[in-house]
């Protein structure tokens, strides 16, 4: 900041009756505030119902859908099903996410909560603990109808499956708040989907394995995080515990959603043009 | 139009500010608002050109000029939203933007800042749980109240905000300033848009507010506003046309009107600087000043 100070640690002034606001520093990250956040998402979130029944039943339809598609060949399902069910929360809590911060910013309301005494992490958490509870609710509906209903055959344990999808829906979270600093309309916050998200689509293993692609685009897909969502899930379909593996793709996967919420809060700033 | 009730107790009786305008309070030494040198670019425009002022504290100080002349700007430099800034600008003793003036200060967009997806009560809890999460639950939903309150949103407090009128988000907006009592409140023409009464209302509850020590600074472009005014900022293309009690204003420029004593000035500026004061192309040019990108 350019502003310069020229009246050093000025006398704080006399307290004035009513005019005494309490004392709250801003943190990069408070627990209250980022509850605070939260709650305020999810509240805003169920005013809207019908938003929150697209999201959930939609994934859901969807697996019932496949599972006919593939009627004659119950383990192309099981494969195909075991991946959608890390690929659905990604790409449900993105394209929720880069809308909603991107409302946020041109509504004023971003501009408004950064001047207050509200860390950077604190919205950025906020969101991510609100749609990962969505996603949490979301994965174990589509989790479950797959298992029960649907005779999705899974070796491993269910958790670990919730487990993926949770930190698929984070990752998702992370993206949508990361592109939404790069879009100015909600033309081009939803145009970011085919364009982050498709490419991962194609290459994550989820049409034809890794290794019998193009030696390139193998590599591409090395670096790409939903490759290892999808791999994930193929190891809990395949072992009956936790495998290297397993422990690795859910690393990488965490590690990214991590790394992407880190970049998505350095896109928000407090003074703008 | 002479609507309000309001009006400051003739101010030219008392100069300012080494005058105290309230009797209970001492006046303060240090100024709400302390300008030197001002400037502000943004993109290839200097937005403001090295402006220097002071905003004396516990009055409201009218900040006047016609659109797209830097208020926003000003507005947003002072409570810490603006990039670009250099020079001096220290709000409340401290650099503006500083951390310690986050809940110390009350800001309001232009447009409404508030969440059309939240009731009006919501919206302020949220607000008021940022500002002081420390405070207990009871002393917070006091404060909403008091706030609700005082924009005369009582009843309206369980609506949607995006389902109420365009006054009555402004409304929720400036409620959201409110909260915490802050003793600088920053507000970017809050009066426009609303009818007769409501601007009356509104204009009450500013001078209550600074009858209680708190500085007020409010934008307009509606001169008629500058008469409720304790002090005047005159912009003009990014520079401070003048700074002074508006009937100082009248008296020096010979006018009836601080409207007419506006453009007096201008067309005094114009001449010591030699261009036209026909709208140009680099007038049109500043556009609506838009919040965040």
């Amino acid at each position: 900041m350019s502003t310069t100070a020229t009246t050093p640690a000025a006398p704080t002034p006399a307290p004035r009756p009513g005019a005494t606001p309490t004392p709250a520093p801003a943190r990069a990250l408070s627990p209250a505030r980022t509850l605070a956040t939260a709650t305020r998402v999810l509240r805003q979130l169920r005013h809207d119902p019908r938003t929150i029944a697209l999201l959930v039943l939609i994934p859901c339809v969807l697996l019932v859908l496949l599972r006919y598609v593939f009627d004659g060949s119950p383990r192309t399902f099981d494969s195909i099903g075991a991946s959608l069910l890390g690929i659905f929360p990604l790409i449900t809590m993105f394209l929720v996410t880069s809308i909603a911060t991107l409302r946020e910013r041109t509504s004023g309301t971003l501009e408004r909560l950064l001047a207050m005494p509200l860390g950077k992490g604190d919205v950025i958490a906020g969101y991510a603990l609100a749609f990962g509870a969505l996603a949490i609710v979301q994965s174990a509906l589509a989790t479950g109808l797959a298992l029960w209903l649907l005779g999705l055959d899974v070796t491993g344990s269910p958790w670990l499956l919730l487990l993926v999808a949770l930190l698929d829906a984070l990752l998702g979270t992370a993206l949508g708040l990361f592109v939404s600093a790069f879009a100015a309309s909600e033309f081009q916050a939803v145009q970011f989907m085919p364009a982050v998200i498709f490419p991962q689509l194609l290459l994550c293993g989820l049409f034809t394995p890794r290794d019998a692609m193009h030696p390139a685009l193998e590599a591409v897909s090395d670096v790409l995080p939903m490759s290892y969502a999808v791999d994930g899930m193929n190891e809990v379909l395949r072992h009956t515990d936790m495998t290297a593996t397993f422990v690795r793709d859910v690393l990488v996967v965490a590690g990214c959603a991590l790394l992407v919420l880190c970049l998505g809060a350095a896109t928000l700033r407090r003074r703008t043009a | 139009m002479m609507i309000n009730s309001a009006r400051p107790p003739d101010p030219t009786s008392a100069p300012l500010p080494t005058s105290a305008p309230h009797p209970d309070s001492a006046p303060h030494p240090d100024p709400a608002l302390r300008a030197d040198a001002l400037t502000v670019t943004r993109g290839p425009r200097t937005v403001l050109r090295g402006l220097r002022f002071t905003v004396p504290r516990g009055q409201i100080t009218g900040l006047l000029g016609p659109s797209g002349c830097g208020k926003s700007t000003l507005m947003r430099s002072i409570v810490g939203t603006q990039a670009k800034v250099s020079g001096t600008l220290d709000v409340l003793g401290h650099p503006a933007g500083h951390p310690a003036l986050r809940t110390r200060v009350g800001y309001v967009t232009q447009a409404p800042s508030v969440y059309d997806d939240l009731s009006v009560r919501q919206n302020l809890d949220y607000f008021a749980a940022v500002l002081s999460p420390a405070s207990p639950a009871a002393a917070r939903r006091a404060d909403v109240d008091r706030v609700l309150a005082e924009v005369d949103l009582a009843t309206h407090a369980d609506a949607l905000a995006g389902n109420l009128s365009g006054g009555q988000r402004n409304r929720v907006s400036l409620a959201v300033a409110l909260l915490g009592t802050p003793e600088l409140l920053v507000l970017d023409e809050p009066t426009v848009g609303l009818d007769p009464v409501l601007r009356r209302d509104l204009w009450t509850l500013f001078h209550r507010l600074a009858d209680r020590g708190a500085t007020l600074l409010i934008s307009s472009h509606v001169m008629d506003e500058a008469e409720r005014c304790h002090r005047l900022l005159l912009m003009r293309e990014g520079e401070i046309l003048a700074d002074d009690t508006p009937d100082a204003l009248r008296e020096r420029t010979g006018a009836d009107t601080v409207e007419a004593a506006f453009l007096h000035l201008v067309d005094e500026a114009a001449a010591r600087t030699g261009h036209s004061t026909e709208p140009t192309a680099q007038r049109t040019e500043g556009a609506k000043e838009t919040t965040t990108r």
